[in-house]
């Protein structure tokens, strides 16, 4: 037999078994979501019943739109956030010398690798009305009854970010270690002032760590159902929630048309970060 | 080169210090002898929270369990898949075929979209299925999102390997076969023993979607942390979450550790591209 035909027949002999898990687990089980999407509540896929448009039409219900609307803006401002904060933080930590620096990056592997409900079960206990943070915020004299943060918006905001930043530190910091920072330097000799050198220059080289970073945190503060659950009040309800309550109900078309709006909007965003020139290498 | 004003100093630690806050909360009530739901005040230092954990009563053994099995399993089978996909994707690396960018797309979905809705896909797709077996259920689903870290790994690893070594070795008369199991699986284990301890840390620590595909019963350790602290604050669950984060701290620090070492270690044997320049120009 020919080599060159043999070596093709056994790459897709290794090939294969990804090929059909994707297929399967990954388009098969996205698409049964589509189609289920289009069917009335209690019914199943290939058990009659009409297709229908309703749970798409039922989106644009103000109660749905608004929990839409509140949770988009939620993430956005998450997002903000966390680029106001992770940015600079993994800048500042590029930029320490080593040994400082080695210490900063083992004290954020353990946030980022420590599960997020455990870190926000802390927050948890921490914002309870006679939590620590009341306790010594009475002891202090600065109140004289115990505020209410726990269950408050402000709570579930303060969640996002906290279990998200992470996401935005890592890449803001592997763009800016890899920057060559002889570029800054000759800007300097140029005579340009820090401040200038830095939006000029800095930003624009490690623009793409920022976008990863966006990227990261804005996908998933779409879907942290349990953050609600555990700081946040019943008031609020955000995308994630509400699949989860529809899904509890039973409502599973209406839970699946939901999904496939939140995954057109990430669909969106990920085109949008690939046309700006982002690689998929920096989403870890 | 590397000055630092006091303000940038302040503002490292002062995030340091927002990320740790709960943390120290954590570990410091997990020592409260206050046995109270919604505990009011510390008062006295105890460590039975963690004998009650290791008496096993509270069930978070048999949690714990459920989550090994499961990230061992999906480990083991993404490993396989993913690593023997990258290198048959990777083989004619010049010309990846349209259907290997779209599968390599759809296999790395997983992990870039919201995890609610991969939970929701899977639970759907198993209850039509009539899948009833948990086990079964959490395997599939977590191998499906543990095969990208396992596959981007070693794909960008084979990426940046010299493909002439692959040729000689066919050249010579090795079969396929042979030289993936003498050539390419050892050169590349590095990457697969990286891709799996990043597939298994994300096994054990996925809550979204093993809640979804999980059907009756006390489920994985994140789920049962979960339903122990949605109603209050659970004595046991402040000593479980303790020996978490000690346990991931310790694996962090050793993991850098041995990292440091062996860098130091291939410095002193191999001086590294850079020496040579630097000493041709004295």
């Amino acid at each position: 037999m020919d080599a060159t035909k043999r070596d093709q027949r056994f790459s897709w002999l290794l090939k294969l078994p990804v090929y059909l898990w994707t297929l399967a687990f990954v388009f098969v089980a996205l698409l049964y979501v589509l189609g289920l999407s289009f069917l009335s509540r209690g019914e199943v896929i290939g058990v009659g019943g009409e297709w229908t448009l309703d749970n798409y039409a039922r989106l644009g219900d103000p109660s749905y739109l608004r929990v839409l609307m509140q949770s988009l803006r939620l993430a956005v401002v998450t997002t903000l956030i966390c680029a106001a904060v992770g940015y600079p933080f993994g800048y500042l930590t590029a930029r320490l010398g080593r040994t400082a620096r080695s210490v900063v990056l083992l004290l954020l592997i353990v946030p980022f690798w420590t599960n997020a409900l455990i870190r926000i079960y802390g927050w948890r206990i921490l914002l309870m009305s006679n939590g620590p943070l009341n306790n010594l915020l009475l002891a202090l004299g600065s109140i004289s009854e115990p505020l209410k943060l726990l269950y408050t918006d402000g709570a579930v905001l303060l969640g996002m970010v906290y279990a998200l930043v992470p996401f935005m530190i890592l890449p803001a910091f592997s763009t800016v270690d890899k920057l060559d920072f002889s570029v800054v330097e000759a800007a300097r000799d140029l005579g340009a002032g820090p401040l200038y050198a830095f939006l000029t220059v800095t930003v624009p080289l490690t623009l793409s760590g920022l976008a990863a970073g966006c990227v990261l945190v804005f996908i998933p503060s779409m879907g942290l159902f349990f953050l609600n659950d555990l700081l946040g009040g019943s008031k609020t309800v955000l995308a994630g929630g509400l699949i989860q309550q529809l899904i509890n109900s039973r409502d599973l078309p209406m839970a699946s048309a939901l999904s496939v709006l939140m995954l057109s909007i990430t669909g969106a965003v990920i085109v949008v970060y690939r046309r700006l020139g982002g690689t998929s290498d920096m989403m870890f | 080169m590397k000055r630092h004003g006091a303000g940038s100093l302040v503002f490292l630690s002062l995030v340091l210090l927002f990320m740790y806050l709960p943390i120290f909360v954590v570990v410091i009530y997990s020592f409260n002898d206050n046995p109270s739901r919604i505990p009011t005040a510390f008062t006295g230092w105890t460590t039975q929270w963690y004998a009650q954990l290791f008496t096993g009563r509270g069930g978070y053994a048999d949690a714990l369990w459920l989550s090994l099995r499961v990230a061992l399993w999906s480990v083991a089978a993404s490993c396989v898949v993913g690593t023997l996909g990258a290198v048959g994707m990777a083989r004619k690396a010049g010309r990846a075929s349209k259907l290997d960018s779209v599968m390599e797309t759809g296999l790395t979905l997983p992990i870039m979209i919201p995890e609610i809705i991969l939970g929701l896909a899977f639970m759907v797709v198993f209850n039509a299925l009539g899948l009833r077996g948990n086990d079964l259920r959490l395997v599939l689903a977590h191998t499906t999102f543990c095969i990208p870290y396992v596959f981007l790994n070693v794909k960008s690893r084979l990426v940046g390997m010299d493909a002439s070594v692959f040729d000689a070795a066919r050249d010579l008369g090795a079969s396929p076969a042979r030289v993936l199991r003498d050539i390419t699986l050892p050169l590349i284990s590095p990457a697969i023993f990286s891709g799996a301890f990043l597939a298994l840390a994300m096994s054990l620590d996925d809550f979204v979607i093993s809640f979804f595909v999980y059907g009756v019963g006390e489920g994985t350790l994140p789920i049962k942390i979960y339903s122990s602290v949605k109603v209050g604050v659970s004595t046991q669950v402040n000593a479980l979450c303790t020996l978490i984060i000690a346990a991931v701290f310790t694996i962090a620090a050793l993991s850098r550790y041995a990292g440091a070492l062996r860098r130091a270690r291939q410095r002193r044997l191999n001086p590294g591209p850079n020496a040579v320049p630097a000493a041709a120009r004295h």
